[in-house]
């Protein structure tokens, strides 16, 4: 059989955001993918050359729009260990709910975004119908929809009023109802399972080996969560991580759909224990020495290397994100699948590839 | 606002395990053998000669780094032949520090993401002009 080989991307109706596959195909099979990035670099750690460590929280959050406030969490999480600052509970405990609604709104854009990839438009429209609610809640809390911009080095700079958190916890259980009142469409419909299931294989030793991160590790069946290391208030909150076996698009997009769940219980237990106190302190000096720190975004485990020389500019700033890590593992799922299947494969994988790039 | 405590602050220290050219390959099967993951590779410009890479692994959330120091002159050797996951920061490493790697796996010769008309190393302080992939 003839080899052909076929750009998908950079521009593809299921991408959000260019990446370039160069696909070998023999027949309908595609037999290799060869990965091609380039498009969206903006260099963004080189930028802390020019912006001091506090103003370097804003370039961070820009890194990636979905999962802005983890990046500003994990960078003021990283440098706040390195200078020894202790920051107050109810802060922890902030930064936790505003991250863990990042997630749900994240995963329910994806849960959308995927429903479309395949055809199910209605599927789409009502997930994306639920996330405004998440959405508002941001909105209304912080003063914006997307880049939420709360933290600051010790602390957040907004916090909530006992109105706003009896709000919420009324918006999430809409949100939650009427999520799970489609759990029988995103998990069990026959066109869902026919798209997904088998589709993009990624077995548990290949995922450990390829260095996989976040849904498409555990979708593998393995068991971590970067959420274990007990930043912010996690140490306080029932938390188990999410985890399915098959390794295939199907198990990938059901460890997503039951992390929503799950991180809609995490803010609901967050704004049950919110302690009261300071939501901030004032951080005196400059960053000195080196360090690490790793979060858990919604597509992984992020880590960022810090440092810094004693001045306000750090000298390094490295950033790994979640896709970066699972664009290999990516490669890896895509030979002997159909033509066909390779844009739900690659969405399978939540691809942010303004978060690769930087 | 209150403000942070400032008692007797220490200058952190990455823990690192120092690995020259020679035995980086050895010491990357071993942790591979003894379940590590890879989390990624980091590149620190020290001064115009050299840079640092670190290689960064996880097991049960527990990271361990291996670093070494690198003259920018030398190719220094890829391990994305052992953890394929390798390539692509490799590739990147290459392209912003004009550090070549020797045995890619999957090589962009410089270009994964910069185009061919710049000629520097954009992430070096010390910047050199780009040497061609090995």
């Amino acid at each position: 059989m003839a080899k052909t080989i076929i750009p998908f991307g950079p521009q593809h109706p299921v991408l959000p955001e260019p990446i370039h596959l160069s696909l070998t195909v023999e027949d309908e099979i595609v037999t290799q993918a060869v990965p091609a990035l380039g498009y969206v670099h903006r260099g963004l750690e080189k930028l802390c050359d020019i912006r001091d460590y506090h103003h370097m929280i804003q370039v961070v959050e820009r890194v990636c729009g979905i999962c802005s406030k983890i990046h500003a969490m994990c960078y003021c999480h990283g440098l706040e260990e390195m200078m020894q600052v202790e920051v107050p509970p109810r802060a922890k405990y902030l930064r936790t709910i505003w991250s863990e609604l990042h997630r749900v709104h994240s995963h329910l854009l994806w849960l959308g975004l995927f429903a479309d990839g395949f055809g199910f438009e209605a599927l789409f429209y009502q997930l994306w119908k639920i996330r405004e609610r998440v959405m508002d809640i941001n909105e209304a809390t912080t003063g914006n929809r997307v880049i939420v911009s709360v933290n600051v080095m010790g602390g957040v700079r907004k916090d909530l009023s006992l109105e706003q958190i009896r709000w919420i916890l009324s918006e999430l259980e809409l949100v939650e109802s009427e999520l799970k009142a489609l759990e029988s469409t995103i998990l069990d419909d026959y066109t869902v399972k026919e798209r997904t299931v088998g589709k993009g294989m990624l077995t548990k030793e290949q995922a450990y080996d390829l260095g996989a991160a976040g849904p498409t590790l555990r979708g593998s069946g393995i068991a971590q969560d970067c959420r274990q290391l007990n930043y912010a208030a996690f140490s306080d909150l029932e938390f188990e991580p999410v985890v399915e076996y098959d390794g295939d698009s199907y198990a990938r997009s059901k460890v997503r759909y039951r992390e929503t769940l799950q991180s809609i219980d995490l803010v609901r237990q967050a704004l049950h224990k919110l302690p009261d106190g300071e939501i901030n302190v004032k951080v005196k000096g400059n960053p000195e020495g080196e360090g690490v720190a790793r979060v858990e975004q919604p597509r992984g485990e992020l880590f960022y290397y810090f440092k810094g020389n004693g001045t306000k500019h750090l000298e390094r700033l490295r950033i790994r994100t979640p896709t970066f890590a699972n664009i290999p593992p990516l490669a890896a799922m895509l030979p002997g699948i159909e033509l066909a299947d390779v844009p739900v494969v690659v969405l399978s994988i939540d691809p942010c590839i303004s978060c690769t790039e930087r | 606002m209150a403000e942070a405590k400032t008692t007797e602050k220490k200058i952190p220290v990455l823990a690192t395990q120092a690995v020259e050219n020679d035995n980086l390959k050895a010491e990357i099967r071993r942790l591979k053998s003894e379940g590590y993951r890879l989390v990624t590779l980091t590149c620190v410009d020290l001064d115009e000669e050299h840079v640092d890479l670190l290689y960064s692994f996880d097991k049960d959330l527990e990271m361990v780094h291996l670093r070494m120091q690198q003259p920018k002159s030398t190719p220094a050797p890829s391990i994305s032949d052992i953890l394929f996951g390798a390539f692509l920061v490799e590739n990147e490493i290459q392209d912003q520090f004009g550090i070549c790697f020797d045995g890619l796996v999957l090589n962009f010769e410089n270009y994964l993401y910069l185009e061919e008309e710049v000629a520097r190393t954009p992430f070096c302080k010390y910047s050199v002009i780009r040497k061609d992939a090995q």
